[in-house]
């Protein structure tokens, strides 16, 4: 066959929505006075409410409403002026009632987005129980076995719909990420994946590139790591693929990924919605929105991840690299803003790192960074003035980047002000002054090859002389004068 | 009118087992359900608002302060089995 008559091969679109459950950190569960907890003794906070007892009337926790309308803010949503609770009915031991408390066609929240992707609605509901299965334990009739601890069950839950508006498994992990870090600086959440008390479940469909089509979706639950679901996502688009270029149909099903062996699993077929048989909740009254409630939700907004790192970018000039990796992480943005305002100035009151806030940024987020890991670097040694301070001395030339590198290894270790550490250890740059010329010369007395190739106009041959007066000065040389100093003492 | 595979699937929904005539009875009663609420289907409710509650109140809310759990071994006399301080049950789906 020709290459002229292969017919080119179809590229697939991946359509990805999530859906995120997140666990709100109130003090007490979402119908009752019981109180959160994580990791207490089974069955120790739990009531007539929450266990599901005949005649125990569910009250509305304020606190999760008003954590609620926050995220709803966060968002830009649009906050329903008046919103209800309806009945999810099914049977599972984890739901005491035989029904999970949700809301359903209204909603306490729609519309809205975050970064790039448009939020469909963000409702409040409760979280089931905990059961754990136990195997044949003998105990019950010899039956299969699980234990039901209740506990979790009641917990306020908010969950929040994406529209499918994300294209690839990366930008599902990204977002999920900005996700995280805007719910944990709204103070709503501890978001913690391996606890569950942020879960995510993704809507997977796939289709021919440019087409605007909606394939057969299938959910894919509950990936409790950013890893596990940028994998799961991963592994189910390729599945799909497989399956269409077979010339199979993608059947809609509820899917498990097993991130231990990568594969993936039908789970049991997912009752239909209207098997759930929703109808309003008759213990519960309306939330009406007030003003008090929307001010209130307003006046705990802080500045966003998103805002954060576009105000970066158009104030101080930052990449949008650099921006997105501040502003994500609040304690690495908060140290950035203690060093900027705590810069040295010079004595006409300009700031030595102001004018130019991406080479801070960098040696927070590059060199303190790889030095400090995930740890806050408010908690290290290194004073958010000292950073500034020691990219000031680099920016004026008066220490090397090499050599403050070596500084900050001291600051790490030790702390201190990066001036004394220079002074003290004699890490100060070389500059132009004879003692430097001296090494110079040294440098191209014992090279007279590279001195020849210099001369001959290869002005690579530069880099033994370079690496000579480096090694001679231990980085302290700065790199441009050097360079002028070979081309002045070889007359080229 | 109800048929016999709808009332089967509401019973499995219900967890309930019947027998034929059962399923015989209710098809009857739930249909005679039905028709009563179509019937109050026919009511001209234009203009009126849909209304999810029968009271006038609204933001019936509680302050999030904890109250105390019931005692553990309270809590667990309804369980039908105990198994490590937790309720013991069958394994859904499984058997």
């Amino acid at each position: 066959m020709s290459a002229g008559a292969t017919a080119p091969a179809t590229t697939y679109e991946p359509v990805i929505g999530l859906e995120i459950h997140v666990q709100l950190d109130t003090r007490t569960k979402m119908f009752c006075g019981c109180e959160l907890s994580f990791g207490d003794p089974p069955n120790t906070h739990t009531c007539p409410v929450c266990l599901g007892m005949p005649g125990a009337l569910p009250v509305v926790n304020a606190q999760a409403i008003h954590s609620a309308l926050t995220i709803g803010m966060a968002f830009g949503c649009e906050l329903a002026p008046r919103s209800i609770f309806h009945r999810k009915n099914y049977f599972y031991p984890d739901l005491p009632k035989g029904y999970q408390i949700s809301q359903f066609d209204v909603p306490i929240c729609r519309g809205g987005h975050l970064g790039d992707v448009r939020i469909h609605r963000v409702h409040l509901e409760e979280d089931a129980a905990k059961l754990v299965h136990v195997g044949a334990s003998g105990r019950i009739h010899g039956a299969d076995a699980s234990i039901v601890d209740y506990n979790r069950g009641g917990t306020p839950l908010v969950e929040i719909v994406t529209e499918p508006d994300v294209r690839s498994a990366a930008q599902a992990r990204e977002w999920l990420t900005l996700l995280r870090e805007t719910l944990r600086q709204l103070g709503v959440s501890d978001v913690n994946m391996e606890e569950g008390s942020l879960r995510c479940d993704a809507n997977v469909s796939i289709r021919p590139a440019g087409s605007d089509a909606l394939g057969t979706k299938t959910e894919l639950k509950n990936m409790n790591s950013f890893r596990y679901l940028e994998r799961g996502v991963e592994a189910e688009i390729a599945r799909q693929v497989a399956l269409v270029e077979a010339g199979e149909a993608v059947r809609q099903e509820t899917l498990h990924f097993d991130p231990v062996s990568g594969s993936i699993t039908s789970l049991r077929s997912k009752e239909e919605a209207h098997d759930y048989r929703y109808f309003p909740e008759p213990d519960l009254v309306p939330v009406v929105l007030t003003d008090a409630m929307r001010d209130a939700a307003a006046a705990r907004l802080p500045e966003l991840p998103a805002a954060r790192a576009e105000r970066y970018e158009r104030e101080l000039g930052l990449t949008a690299e650099s921006a997105r990796l501040l502003a994500f992480r609040a304690e690495l943005a908060a140290y950035f803003e203690r060093a900027l305002a705590g810069a040295p100035t010079t004595s006409e009151g300009e700031s030595l790192v102001w004018g130019h806030p991406q080479a801070l940024a960098n040696w927070l987020t590059g060199e303190l960074a790889a030095r400090l890991g995930d740890a806050d670097p408010a908690a290290s040694k290194v004073a958010p003035e000292a950073l500034a301070k020691l990219v000031a001395l680099v920016r004026s030339k008066q220490v090397t980047p090499g050599a403050a590198k070596q500084v900050l290894d001291a600051l790490v270790a030790e702390g201190g002000d990066p001036e004394a550490i220079v002074e003290a250890q004699g890490l100060g740059a070389i500059g132009g002054g004879d003692e430097l010329a001296e090494i110079v010369a040294r440098a191209l007395a014992s090279d007279p090859d590279a001195v020849a190739k210099l001369k001959g106009g290869n002005m690579k041959a530069i880099g033994p002389i370079v690496g000579f007066v480096m090694r001679e000065t231990k980085g302290r040389a700065d790199g441009g004068e050097v360079n002028r100093l070979v081309r002045e003492q070889l007359g080229i | 009118m109800i048929d016999r595979p709808q009332v089967l699937h509401v019973a499995r929904l219900a967890r309930l087992e019947l027998d034929d005539a059962q399923v015989e009875r209710m098809a009857r009663e739930l249909s005679s359900v039905l028709d009563h609420v179509e019937k109050i289907g026919e009511l001209d409710l234009e203009g009126v608002e849909p209304a999810a509650q029968v009271v006038d109140v609204v933001n019936a809310l509680r302050a999030d302060e904890p109250r105390p759990s019931l005692p553990r071994d309270v809590a667990l006399a309804t369980a039908p089995e105990v198994v490590d301080d937790g309720f013991g049950v069958p394994t859904p789906g499984a058997g």
